[in-house]
């Protein structure tokens, strides 16, 4: 498995779950738990560019794929532009839903540029703040920073745009 | 963003931090993963626990067969109340010795047979990873003699007994006589209404990370009161507070949940100990509604009665709560009718009943947030008797003393609120009949309600190093739950010192600092301000002091009050010197200085206080909703706070920390509650999927504004705003509901079975 572009290699029993993998066993503890069980989004990561949830995973599945969690995104020192923009727009309290906010918006601004459509798109296409909140609904955020997130979202897709 | 509303010509001139948008300090290491929480702290040699729910609400265990348990590969012990190391019982209530109140529930974790709530741990499985240890879990047995249990709060109001008051909080009280002028008054409403248990559900679980090396512990913890937690572990584990370390940098969310100690973190240095083994036990979801206590429902009853001009001769509130027969916290239900309106007749009674639940503690402003909901449904319903618009019916009764007792408001700007709210939000263009406004298939309706939370101040002790470099390091033991906790005190600080943010570094989250207040009660920030103004004080006395010894210093003879602190120095006028300089001709490398208040001057000094003024937060809620003609379905689809909230500090995170707090008003009034089996005391729906919190399809561009007006009697004039955002949302969601549909839903949550 290739974790944040290094190779991992971990020989762990088949029920464990990505999450607890990437947590536990190799301390990549970016992606959160929040409930273990799919409904709050906090362990978001990315498989090969993909949003999963990372709980609700077996890591043997993942045998070599490519997985990005909240630290791969940065280059280096400069930060992605979501997460410059994380920090811009406040959107984020007490951070630990933001790993999961944050890989699942990289993945929705993809999953739209490549025309997947969602329960409200219009024929447009654009991406309004109702779009993205739609898609951003499986990740909760109970500090409320909704707002910030959608504006920081917002703001980057218009950069992209631009 | 910020409504400029007034300034004083003070705050122009001295503040350069304070109030600005400044991005948290901590915004880069939340946003890149390198942020650690509770359960992310690995030592060599760690294991792992999970937790045993007892399935009963009251018995004694009859049996415990852990062998199949015990069987399992990776298993290192099973505890229960058979083997268990023995815990020091939770110290008694006293307001002389505010940690007492850190107690969670009085049980004996694994220290007895005896089963007091359907949920209460009665093993502790220790294994060398987390899935065995949750694996073994489920294979443990227990039998139980059961015992009658009282765990159904609806069925349990007629037997409900008076709460008592005390010095802090009252629990009831009279003005004149409230039922007659009701009878008497020619319009009334009489109303009753039903909250039901909150959960707080911040998405980090509890965690807790216990290391023992001999008689000394290392607790790595999600927790909202570093001192309490300390305080209580030494009582309960036999061993001086400076034998332990709590270390608690990031909490991934609070709103009252970790204010006090559960459970969990108490089984978890207990299985540290027994196995001689650093201990991880992060709760699942499940384990922290089985076992870290929630709001407390509520059955109300508010009734008002008015003369034709809507002037209010009556205003009845009463309310029953539950506590638990293992502890619990009894809320101030009611604490709103005590502030808000200037009732001719006032009567208002909290009672309690006592259950066989696990105990109530508070969740996001205990009391006001549920009472709110009440009075503001009510206030708007006497508004539909009287045919008079609700905002102008709160104006015509706001007091201009405190109601009860005629005490001043330190402060009170909620006049100055609604005028303000009422014009951004178009008001106006409000159609007061009831489903008159539509768009389509869904019927529009707009509502009001005033938040109103009291603001008080804990005590901190905090230090404050300044060296020759001109780096400022700030200490106290605050939490972070998402307020910024670090970023505000560095602003405070640099404004007061006079240097630039950067300079400014703040320690905050370990107990080897000094001790911090909790962050709770919309206090923390008010609290590590006053000690942060204090000790830079100090600081500034003391560099005065050694300027003041040299002949050369421009400073000299100069009195501390005369003088401005700006670019890194003191100064008056052109005159001045750095702090650099000052340290550099005394020959020293830095200057600290730091204090902290005991608690007994600490108590004398609130008293005063209170006797003296009544001092809260307020504000006006506008919402706007939608409601589905055909299924009932509500969508909140704008919202307008405006805040009397005194000075804030930081101009970002005060937005959000308001806007959080109407959030989560709008799931407590569209979508939260916790479901108690009536009849096993059992909570059905204790995970994320059950228990609905908004997500982000249902909260719409929150505006938020405030006045902007220091408070006189507070540090550096702020009231606190933690909590005064929920209060009064669900009221104003229902009260836009009731404005688009005409039915008044008075049972929380407004789901859509209830206005079909
Ligand atoms: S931890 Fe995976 S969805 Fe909640
Ligand atoms: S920032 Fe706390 S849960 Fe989202």
């Amino acid at each position: 498995m290739r974790v944040n572009g290094a190779v991992e290699s971990l020989d762990v029993q088949p029920w464990v779950s990505l999450l607890d993998a990437l947590r536990d066993r190799l301390g990549v503890t970016g992606p959160k738990k929040g409930c273990d069980q799919g409904a709050c989004g906090a362990c978001t990561v990315l498989a090969d560019g993909v949003r999963i949830n990372a709980c609700l995973a077996l890591a043997v599945q993942y045998d070599g794929r490519e997985i990005t969690t909240v630290e791969g995104l940065a280059s280096g020192e400069e930060l992605h532009p979501l997460q410059a923009a994380f920090i811009r727009h406040d959107g984020l309290q007490c951070g630990y839903c933001t790993p999961g906010q944050l890989c699942s918006a990289v993945a929705m601004l993809a999953e739209h540029r490549a025309g997947m459509p969602s329960a409200v798109t219009e024929r447009s296409g654009e991406l309004t703040e109702a779009e993205i909140r739609e898609r951003m609904s499986g990740n909760l955020c109970r500090c409320g920073a909704y707002n910030g997130i959608v504006d920081a979202i917002r703001d980057v897709a218009a950069q992209e745009a631009r | 963003m910020t409504t400029k509303y007034a300034e004083t010509e003070q705050r122009q001139a001295a503040v350069k931090h304070v109030g600005r948008p400044v991005d948290r300090v901590d915004g880069r290491a939340k946003t890149t993963g390198e942020a650690r929480y509770a359960a992310e702290h690995r030592h060599p040699g760690m294991a792992h626990a999970a937790l045993v729910h007892a399935t009963v609400a009251r018995g004694r265990i009859e049996s415990l067969d852990t062998e199949a348990a015990r069987a399992v590969p990776g298993v290192i012990e099973v505890l229960t109340h058979e083997n268990a190391p023995p815990m020091k019982p939770a110290p008694k209530r006293s307001l002389l010795n505010l940690s007492s109140l850190a107690s969670g529930t009085t049980v004996s974790y694994l220290g007895t047979d005896e089963v007091h709530w359907n949920g209460q741990p009665v093993a502790v499985v220790v294994a060398e990873t987390p899935e065995a240890a949750r694996h073994a879990a489920t294979l443990v047995r227990v039998t139980y003699r059961e015992l009658p249990a009282v765990v159904d709060f609806a069925a349990e109001e007629p037997n409900a007994v008076q709460q008592k008051g005390s010095m802090i909080q009252p629990a009831g009280g009279d003005k004149g006589d409230a039922a007659v002028a009701l009878a008497a008054a020619p319009v009334s409403v009489d109303l009753r209404f039903t909250t039901p248990p909150h959960h707080h559900n911040a998405i980090e679980p509890h965690a807790t990370v216990a290391v023992w090396d001999g008689d000394h512990l290392t607790v790595h913890e999600s927790t909202q009161h570093i001192a309490w937690l300390r305080r209580h572990l030494a009582l309960r584990f036999g061993i001086p507070e400076r034998a332990i370390r709590v270390l608690s940098p990031y909490v991934g969310g609070g709103f009252g949940g970790k204010y006090a100690v559960w459970a969990g973190t108490l089984l978890a240095v207990l299985a540290a100990r027994a196995t001689a083994r650093p201990v991880r036990l992060a709760l699942t979801r499940e384990a922290v509604h089985r076992t870290v206590g929630a709001r407390t429902p509520t059955v109300q009853r508010v009734a008002l009665g008015a003369d034709a001009g809507g002037d209010l001769t009556a205003l009845i509130h009463t309310s029953v709560a539950m506590t638990s027969r293992i502890g619990g916290m009894p809320e101030g239900v009611v604490s709103p009718s005590r502030h808000l309106y200037d009732a001719a007749t006032i009567h208002l009674r909290q009672r309690l009943v006592r259950l066989d639940l696990l105990a109530n503690t508070s969740m996001r402003a205990p009391g006001d947030s549920v009472g709110s909901f009440a009075l503001e449904s009510a206030m708007d319903e006497l508004a539909c008797e009287l045919g008079m618009d609700p905002v102008e019916l709160r104006m015509r009764n706001e007091p201009a003393r405190n109601p009860m007792d005629g005490k001043p408001f330190s402060h009170r700007m909620l006049r100055e609120a609604y005028e303000v709210g009422a014009e951004r939000f178009g008001w106006r263009e409000r159609d007061p009949g009831a489903g008159s406004m539509r768009d389509g298939r869904w019927l529009v309706g707009m509502g009001v309600a005033t938040a109103y939370h009291p603001s008080m101040v804990m005590p901190a002790a905090v230090t404050v190093r300044m060296d020759a470099g001109g780096e400022v390091v700030v200490r106290c033991a605050l939490q972070e739950i998402g307020v910024g906790a670090a970023t505000v005190q560095a602003q405070i600080a640099a404004d007061e010192l006079g240097v630039p943010l950067e300079a400014v570094r703040v320690e905050i989250g370990d107990s080897e600092l000094p001790e911090g207040p909790g962050a709770g009660g919309s206090a923390q920030t008010a609290s590590g301000a006053e000690g942060v103004l204090a000790a830079c004080r100090k600081l500034k006395e003391s560099a005065l002091a050694l300027a003041r010894r040299s002949p050369d210093s421009p400073l000299r003879g100069r009195r501390l009050d005369d003088l401005e602190a700006r670019d890194g120095g003191l100064h008056h006028g052109g005159d001045g010197e750095t702090y650099a300089a000052i340290l550099a001709r005394a020959g020293r490398d830095h200057l600290e200085a730091g204090g902290r208040t005991g608690m007994l001057k600490f108590l004398a000094r609130a008293l005063n206080d209170r006797r003296r003024w009544v001092k809260a937060a307020c504000g006006a809620h506008f919402c706007e909703v939608r409601v589905d003609q055909d299924t009932g379905e509500v969508r909140v689809s704008r919202w307008l706070g405006v805040f009397d909230i005194g000075r804030v500090i930081n101009a970002k995170t005060a937005a959000a920390q308001l806007r959080g707090g109407i959030v989560m008003g709008i799931g407590m009034a569209l979508s939260e509650a916790s479901q108690v089996d009536p009849r096993t005391g059992r909570i059905m729906n204790p995970s994320l999927a059950e228990y609905h919190v908004p997500v982000h399809a249902d909260v719409p561009p929150i505006d938020v504004q405030w006045l902007d007006v220091p408070d006189p009697t507070m540090p550096l004039g702020l009231l606190g705003i933690g909590e005064v955002g929920i209060t009064g949302v669900a009221a104003a969601v229902a009260n836009a509901v009731r404005h688009a549909t005409g039915k008044r839903v008075a049972d929380l949550p407004i789901t859509l079975d209830k206005l079909l």
